[in-house]
């Protein structure tokens, strides 16, 4: 015990004295390694030792005890206590050392997430777990462990719109596949909740015909949104996989989500009555699954999909007229729609209260603007830098000994002197 | 306001047609019922005892019903096939008195006969072939397909008819195995096989004579017909020629070319090919004069005369449901001829009252527009509709707009495209590497 007291005491000192530039660092790393067993030995020393310790320079070591605290059982009425040190400490730490010991760092994070989960206050853990991710990024582009956690405490805690602040940059390096499945899907339902549907279709279209070798719960999970997310978004949904698509996505998927694709059915028919019965057939498996809210949002996105259809062919209608054709209950209730899709902007209309009459006008973008002009040249940029990079990627992939290698034995096998198009396998 | 003076001129025009309309009435012939025994006598063969009973199965009405299966019965007696007159006899049940009864003598001596000659036949044959006469095989197999078509095996008759191919010398032959394969595919509904036979019959080198080209194009527009592909079955039906005649009436009558072809050419037919195809087509003329409705519900058509061209072709519509080849495809001929009048009719101007269109179709506002509603969804129809006004406005598509609109829907696209390609990219790599990594 004794011992043990001094070795941890000189282990801080050795932390307060190897903590200013990188070389030290190292070393410290190295000497923190050594002493792993002695860390998780006992637990009350070490509470008092953090006390020693501060975050924001002595971050590395101050991590490693934090680990090794967060790796015994906490008493309940010390959780409070640890969770706030956690969150002080990742406020404060340095990234750069942090990024010495990144598993490390990972595993408080997602002690971290469990704690507050455990707490019913996931809200406390989503700016910490922001902060966490932003430190361990080395770019924006990167794709951390800890992204998935932060997006599904954002999901608990309902902050959709911090969480969208992840999801705006665009995530090209991910090295963990479940990192990146459970990102899109994570992020997908943020998206949803922000009813930012396009983005949230891209997230899951990302999941569904991702490269997997086994099927995967999340990817079954993430069709279903998907097709439900692109019957609100789109009013249709093509059952055609992309031809990129994994074949093992594309022989299972259909069979785990068949009441959604009978949904999706029903809705290419446009009739509102058959698509309402087949919910209430469905309701129990929708609402055990979670995607009973949105099923509803499909239903209603019908009506507006049918109205949408109307101002295509009509020029003048009477709301009894759209109330008939689009089977709402009457003229009140077709009023209140039509207001409601001309505030979204889904149509552009107005509406003749003496007459009743709806009168239906074309879409008032000119294309003239200033403002969009802009925004057009803005696209142009931001297509050509996305082109470029993947020039470059191709070339770097052309470049790959291992791709080459893999490339040429598989040539091999078919025919010799065909060594320009891309194997069926790479094509992306 | 320059569009008022346009409607203004437009509602003339409109009043005029309609009035003509109602002036132009006279009395449309063929509403009443189908006269069976007529219908009978143009038709010889196999084909006129199954239209026959495809009416008799068809009109659901009990007296029509009776006369169609008595004509039947009748003109099975002349045959051979004791086949399809037991089954005459079980539809007729005695109906018809003892006259038209089970007759076990008639059928028992038919059937022994047909057991002899059955016999004879395959001793001939078999004699034929030990002689390796080719000429004789040939005439064998063609008798054994003569004998299974008189008693109603069609797929046999079929079979041996196609056998004497290999033993063909002359392209006589080779026309005359076509023709018999294309009648017994024609009874059977094989409509595949008279699309293929007769194009071997049409590439034989030898000059067909003029009969059988106007025969082969008569089953080259049923098969077209039978696949739904209108237009082509209209082109073969107006190029059958007047020398038809009463030539082919074990398959089909010159009415029915007529009727066939009438009907597919205006639902598939512009103004401009109906004009040069039909309306001026000497030869096609002769067959319309056989079926002066269909001739006038063209001129119709033409002159824009579209309510006594509709009204032409509702009284025609019973007899033509009973037609054994036309049937299946009535519902959608009409509705594609009266889809094409009413494009037709708004296609020339900027707006259309909608009450003067429901006049001249003799239909009301109401359903009008959901006609209308569906052309417009379906995009065969450039214009909206003003509900309040009732009044129809051409439509003209802003390229400019649609052009903008189209372009930054690609940029979107090829966006989200890149960047989820590069994704996947980057997935693929990484799961190379893991492989790798693990084999080692």
């Amino acid at each position: 015990m004794n011992l043990n007291m001094n070795s941890m005491e000189s282990l801080v000192a050795q932390i307060q004295g190897l903590s200013s530039n990188a070389s030290d660092i190292a070393q410290l790393h190295n000497f923190l390694k050594q002493s792993e067993e002695l860390l998780h030995s006992d637990f009350t020393r070490l509470l008092s030792s953090l006390a020693e310790l501060d975050p924001s320079i002595h971050s590395l070591g101050f991590l490693y005890i934090l680990e090794a605290c967060m790796s015994f059982p906490v008493a309940k009425e010390q959780v409070n206590e640890l969770i706030v040190s956690v969150a002080r400490f990742i406020n404060s730490c340095a990234a750069e050392q942090i990024r010495v010991a990144p598993d490390k760092f990972i595993s408080v994070c997602k002690r971290f997430k469990d704690q507050v989960i455990l707490l019913e206050a996931p809200i406390r853990g989503v700016a910490p777990m922001l902060t966490a991710v932003r430190k361990l990024q080395s770019s924006s582009e990167q794709l951390t462990t800890l992204h998935a956690d932060f997006l599904l405490l954002c999901i608990l805690a309902k902050c959709y719109k911090t969480g969208i602040s992840v999801l705006e940059d665009d995530i090209y390096e991910t090295d963990q596949p479940r990192d990146f499945f459970l990102y899109c899907y994570y992020g997908g339902m943020v998206c949803i909740g922000q009813k930012q549907f396009r983005k949230a279709l891209e997230l899951l279209h990302n999941v569904v015909t991702a490269p997997m070798s086994t099927l995967n719960a999340i990817a079954v999970e993430a069709y279903k949104k998907y097709i439900l997310v692109s019957l609100i978004h789109l009013g249709q949904f093509s059952t055609s996989f992309p031809k990129y698509t994994s074949s093992v996505a594309q022989r299972n998927l259909k069979t785990y989500s068949q009441p959604y694709l009978e949904l999706s059915n029903s809705y290419g028919t446009g009739k509102i009555s058959e698509l309402e019965t087949l919910v209430q057939t469905n309701k129990e498996k929708f609402e055990t699954e979670n995607n009973l809210g949105l099923v509803m949002q499909v239903v209603s996105s019908m009506y507006k999909r049918n109205i949408q259809r109307l101002t295509q062919t009509y020029l003048t209608l009477s709301l009894q007229d759209i109330a008939n054709t689009v089977q709402l209950r009457g003229p009140k209730e077709a009023e209140m729609h039509v207001l409601q899709m001309i505030e979204d902007g889904e149509i552009f209309a107005t509406i003749n209260q003496k007459d009743g009459m709806v009168r239906f006008l074309e879409d008032p973008e000119q294309y003239k603007t200033c403002g969009m002009i802009e925004h057009i040249d803005s696209s142009i940029k931001r297509l050509m830098v996305l082109s470029k990079k993947l020039t470059s990627m191709d070339e770097l992939m052309s470049c790959d000994p291992m791709y080459l290698g893999k490339v040429g034995r598989e040539r091999q096998r078919f025919e010799f002197d065909d060594f320009d198009s891309v194997p069926q396998k790479f094509t992306i | 306001m320059e569009p008022d003076e346009d409607l203004g001129q437009i509602a003339d025009g409109i009043y005029a047609n309609g009035d003509e309309n109602t002036q132009r009435h006279r009395p449309i012939i063929s509403s009443e019922q189908l006269d069976i025994e007529a219908y009978a006598a143009l038709y010889s063969g196999r084909t006129k005892i199954t239209r026959l009973l495809f009416i008799a199965g068809r009109c659901g009405n009990a007296s029509m019903q009776l006369e169609a299966l008595r004509m039947a019965y009748d003109e099975i007696k002349k045959g051979e096939n004791t086949q399809l007159f037991r089954e005459v006899v079980q539809k007729i049940d005695g109906s018809l008195g003892t006259t038209y009864g089970p007759d076990p003598a008639w059928a028992d001596s038919v059937d022994r006969r047909a057991e002899l000659r059955k016999e004879k036949l395959e001793n001939e044959l078999n004699a034929y072939r030990t002689n390796l006469i080719k000429e004789s095989i040939r005439m064998g197999y063609n008798d054994f397909g003569d004998f299974y078509y008189a008693h109603g095996q069609l797929g046999e008759a079929f079979k041996n008819y196609v056998r004497t191919r290999d033993y063909c010398t002359t392209a006589k032959h080779i026309i005359h195995m076509c023709l018999n394969a294309i009648l017994v595919s024609i009874e059977m509904g094989q409509f595949t096989h008279v699309t293929s036979y007769v194009s071997k019959a049409e590439q034989s080198q030898d000059a067909l004579d003029v009969v059988t080209v106007a025969k082969l194009r008569c089953a080259a527009g049923l098969a077209h017909l039978e696949a739904k592909k209108y237009k082509l079955a209209a082109r073969k039906f107006l190029e059958v020629g007047p020398e038809l005649g009463n030539n082919y009436t074990e398959v089909i009558a010159p009415q029915d070319v007529a009727t066939y072809g009438g009907l597919c050419a205006l639902a598939s037919f512009d103004r401009a090919e109906l004009k040069s195809k039909v309306i001026d087509n000497i030869n096609f003329r002769n067959f319309l004069e056989l079926v002066p409705e269909i001739r006038e519900l063209i001129h119709d058509f033409y002159t824009s005369h579209y309510a006594s061209c509709l009204e032409y072709l509702g009284n025609l519509k019973a007899n033509l449901l009973l037609d054994i080849h036309l049937h299946d495809h009535v519902e959608t001929l009409y509705d594609q001829i009266r889809n094409k009048a009413l494009i037709q009719y708004t296609h020339p101007f900027v707006s259309v009252d909608l009450n003067m269109m429901a006049n001249a179709f003799k239909t009301s506002v109401p359903g009008l527009e959901k006609e209308l509603e569906a052309l417009i969804t379906d995009n065969q129809i450039q214009a909206r509709i003003d509900s309040h006004n009732k009044i129809l406005y051409a439509r003209h598509a802003d390229q400019r707009n649609a052009t903008f609109q189209r372009v930054l829907q690609t940029g979107k696209e090829f966006d989200r495209d890149v960047r989820s390609m590069l994704l996947r990219a980057n997935l693929l790599k990484h799961e190379y590497i893991l492989r790798t990594s693990r084999k080692h």
